[in-house]
């Protein structure tokens, strides 16, 4: 039987500025070669009505996010959660995240293969 | 220390590495005296444990196999790309040689010392020219156009410079009781969490977001900020001061202003000749007057009252200034002139505004003016936060006078959460800013005379002590009045990002008779030196910082090969230059430009960073009325008058404008009518990512990955009339140039204007010419003119010029690619 996931990341992507920090971060603590990382930023421009639209980027955990495990373990935040510019990326226990996201919208919460 | 063992040191970011105007506290780990790993710390109270890409990337940067290491003194012809290494003693004796030689025949002004944006080097370039004699340090940006503009605007009306308050005096920030969250913050074309311009680290603003803080945000493209904005105004380019105007003509027409703040702080209320369009002064109206006195209507005696400017008050007793009105004055001469005060022209000023008027000229609807600027006056505190394209227009100064009103206007000066003024910590300036007084100074007055442009600008008798950027260019090739011989040009490149018509650069450069540059990775500018030395990042070099608050300290946490930092590649050349160079050593000189903060340098490097305390001159709040701003102590500002200049009296006296008001750009829709039928875009530039600073870091893989191409946006509306798909390589061109982008067909940008990325090279690609990394390919400032700075000497057309674009045949379209 699979391991059952315990922990994820939860996203306020209504704060998510695009900055990739979590994208190099991510890189520098595995030594990924560029191309590779357990983050990636995606940018979305949704076209509105009334010839508006809306900005959006929203960081995505890949097939290598191993959610830092080595990090974790020491009581230190993942790479990506620690240097994220704007502080929208919470680490943790799944329940406690889904209960997080109730607090406000645009969240998304992963749960990453780790 | 045991191979293998690991050390941490703790420091300060500042530009080479991440390139970035700095401030952030970072973790360097460091095994066998390797950057194996860099972090954010997470106590230092600017970023709290925050880092950028560009900083997280710097293991690829210090170790990266391009770095310089060793001197290089060219062998063959410039641009040819020859080169051969040499010894630090070898190029130290060769520069000083070469150096000396020209001082000798053509004097030391024929050497221009250039450099780059916000870095680090500013006191030691001004260092070095100083010792070498030369008052010709240049910022290498047409028209100086990047921050220095704004703060001697600033300078003029206000005396001081003030920001945005993101709590960034306090330790605690925003749990400090004395700072209070803007309800509005106005971001006046800005896209700061990409770059961390102007020492304000631009996630700071979205802390304040969520701590409540509404943005009104003015700019062109849908940035991150404008989705999330309580207003968007989306101006035509190089509008902002009409949009300024047309704010205050909402916020006094409507009285949403600070009548109190209008008549005890600024001077409304002094009279201007009708007959002369001048102040009135008290030499004016007696013969042993003072000409830095000037005068109001007093409402009590029904007659003039003389403001002493040097004592700040009224010569006599119970004087009631009158704000507004038409009066008649006797001068000395026997003459009657009719007066009124500043206000009613002021008023009368902003009256040439009225919204309609403006919405026609910024292509903003006149309903989004009237509620934004309801909104940003309403709301107590708010702040006006700006970026470089108030800079990147020649009518720059007249543009940020009436934003400074705005924030003056409405009683938002250095109160909590509002615009802070912006003192040097502890008033240690390690930065030499442009005009701050320092450590580091030209030795006479007599040394300065031939600074170039100097002559001609008044910002840079008394605010820039810079050379001129585009008079120097011209005079690269005029010859007049002297000639010009050399440069040193220090981490900067001119050709690839800060120089606006490169070609004219690369030609300017090989007219002189001897080139050095210092940088950290061969640059198309390097290409054209005669000795090119290799510095060194942050990582690397003792350092400080005191940008603002808080006083910080740089400190070394490796070595690179042979690379020195820029500090004392300056001093050891200095000290040859200057038999009367006084310092012995670089932390002697640290020890005394950090001396009114009451430490030594060894002492700040084990604090990491000091806050200058409560009651400072460099702590807010309300310094103005508490006296702590001017040197004599009395509340009011660093002016000549000692209030809020709403009419300049420094501006008067250089022959300008002396109010806000609004220009049209050389380059617009408006101004080019004929033009624009054939180029019918508008070009906007210098977009920023945030993983490029400028022309910098195309180099290091995990950056280049995310950001690969010279990207161009395009609205899908027009790329569709265009026949341009997304991804597809397309000719931007105008009157000046073309160069190739590829295409982002993006809803970001208007149908009437294109964004192209600007600071384009490729390390990759051959350095020799004619390649020079192949820069010619996709840098935008060959469609940009160089000369047509503004009357006072700043600012340049750089964000409104007009283009056409077409796509690219599939056989070009391969280069970049």
């Amino acid at each position: 039987m699979p391991k059952q996931p315990q922990y994820g990341l939860l996203i306020d992507y209504e704060y998510c500025t695009g900055c990739y920090a979590c994208q190099v971060a991510c890189a520098q603590e595995y030594k990924w070669p560029a191309g590779m990382a357990g983050m990636r930023v995606m940018e979305v421009v949704q076209k509105l009505p009334h010839d508006k639209a809306y900005l959006t980027y929203l960081p995505f955990p890949t097939e290598l996010c191993v959610l830092c495990a080595s990090r974790t373990s020491k009581g230190l935040q993942p790479a990506c959660v620690q240097h994220c510019m704007a502080a929208c990326m919470k680490y943790g226990r799944i329940e406690e995240l889904a209960r997080e996201m109730g607090k406000k919208p645009r969240m998304v919460l992963w749960v990453p293969r780790s | 220390m045991k191979r293998g063992e690991r050390k941490i040191i703790r420091t300060t970011t500042w530009s080479a590495g991440p390139g970035c105007h700095g401030g952030c506290g970072v973790l360097a780990h460091i095994e066998d005296g390797r950057l194996v790993k860099i972090e954010g710390d997470p106590e230092h109270p600017w970023n709290q444990g925050r880092l950028c890409a560009r900083c997280l990337a710097m293991t690829q940067y210090v170790h990266h196999p391009d770095r310089l290491t060793r001197p290089l003194k060219r062998v063959g012809e410039r641009g040819e790309g020859r080169w051969q290494e040499i010894s630090w003693d070898e190029a130290f004796d060769l520069i000083e040689k070469r150096l000396k030689k020209i001082r000798e025949e053509f004097g030391p002004e024929s050497v221009i010392f250039s450099m780059g944006t916000g870095r680090d080097i500013g006191p030691w370039i001004c260092m070095l020219a100083y010792a070498y004699g030369s008052p010709n340090v240049m910022f290498a940006l047409s028209g100086i156009a990047c921050y220095s503009p704004r703060i001697a605007a600033v300078d003029t009306i206000q005396g001081d410079y003030c920001i945005l308050d993101a709590a960034q005096w306090f330790p605690k920030r925003y749990d400090d009781p004395r700072y209070k969250v803007p309800k509005c913050i106005v971001i006046w074309g800005y896209n700061i969490p990409a770059s961390c311009p102007d020492n304000v680290f631009g996630h700071w603003i979205i802390d304040l977001m969520k701590r409540g803080t509404e943005i009104i945000a003015i700019d062109p493209r849908l940035s991150w900020f404008v989705s999330r904005a309580k207003k968007w105004l989306q101006l035509r380019p190089g509008t902002d001061g009409a949009l300024a105007m047309g704010f205050l003509n909402v916020i006094i027409n409507e009285g949403l202003y600070d009548r109190a703040f209008v008549e005890k702080w600024t001077n409304a209320a002094h009279l201007i000749r009708s007959d002369a369009a001048k102040l009135l002064r008290e030499s004016d109206l007696v013969d042993s007057g003072s000409a830095s006195n000037f005068v109001v209507w007093d409402m009590v005696r029904g007659a003039p009252a003389v403001w002493d400017a040097t004592e700040l008050d009224y010569k006599q007793a119970g004087v009631k200034p009158a704000l507004e009105g038409d009066y008649e004055v006797r001068l000395a001469s026997g003459a009657k002139v009719p007066v009124k005060t500043v206000w009613s022209a002021f008023c009368q000023q902003v009256g040439e505004y009225p919204v309609k008027r403006v919405s026609e000229i910024t292509w903003v609807p006149e309903k989004d003016i009237v509620e934004a600027a309801r909104f940003y006056a309403e709301s107590k505190p708010a702040a006006i936060h700006w970026g470089v394209p108030i800079d990147m227009t020649p009518a720059i100064t007249p543009t940020v006078q009436a934003i400074a009103n705005l924030w003056c206007l409405t009683g938002n000066l250095d109160v909590p959460g509002g615009n802070v003024i912006s003192r040097y910590a502890f008033d240690a300036v390690a930065y030499a800013l442009p005009g701050t007084k320092g450590v580091i100074k030209l030795k006479s007055k007599e040394a300065d005379s031939k600074r170039i442009g100097a002559d001609r600008y008044g910002p840079l008798n008394r605010f820039i002590w810079r050379a001129q950027t585009d008079l120097v260019l011209e005079q690269i090739f005029t010859g007049k009045p002297y000639p010009i011989k050399g440069m040193w040009i220090q981490t900067c490149n001119p050709v690839a990002g800060i120089g606006l018509d490169p070609k004219k650069w690369v030609e300017a450069l090989k007219k002189l008779d001897f080139v050095v540059a210092v940088d950290l990775f061969m640059t198309p500018t390097a290409q054209l030196a005669d000795v090119v030395l290799p510095s060194a990042t942050f990582l690397e070099k003792d350092g400080l910082r005191s940008w603002w608050v808080p006083l910080q300290s740089i400190n070394k946490a490796m070595t690179v090969a042979e690379c020195k930092p820029d500090v004392e590649i300056n001093f050891e050349l200095a000290r040859r230059f200057d038999p009367d160079f006084r310092w012995q050593s670089i932390h002697e000189l640290y020890d005394e430009i950090i001396k009114p903060a009451g430490m030594t340098y060894k002492e700040l490097q084990a604090k990491g960073w000091a806050f200058p305390p409560e009651g400072h001159p460099s702590t807010p709040y309300h310094r103005f009325e508490k006296g702590l701003l001017r040197p004599d102590r009395k509340p009011g500002f660093q002016t000549p008058s000692g209030r809020i200049e709403l009419y300049s009296s420094i501006r008067e006296e250089w022959g300008l404008e002396p109010m806000a008001h609004y220009e049209e750009p050389p380059f617009t829709p408006v101004s080019q009518p004929e033009l624009y039928k054939k180029y019918p875009l508008i070009l906007s530039t210098g977009r920023r990512s945030p993983v490029y600073f400028h022309a910098e870091h195309r180099n290091i893989p995990w950056l280049r990955e995310i950001d690969p191409d010279p990207v161009i946006e395009i609205h899908p509306d027009t790329a569709k009339s265009l026949g341009i798909g997304d991804g597809e390589w397309v000719w931007v061109e105008n009157w000046l140039g073309r160069c190739k982008f590829k295409a982002k067909i993006t809803l970001v940008v208007p149908t009437w204007m294109v964004m192209a990325t600007h600071g384009w090279w490729f390390p990759e690609k051959p350095g020799a010419e004619p390649s020079l990394y192949g820069v010619w390919e996709s840098n935008v400032n060959q469609l940009i003119p160089m000369s047509f700075q503004g009357k006072d000497g700043l600012g340049a057309p750089m964000k409104h010029l007009l283009c056409q674009v077409y796509k690219a045949s599939s056989s070009e379209e391969t280069g970049n690619a």
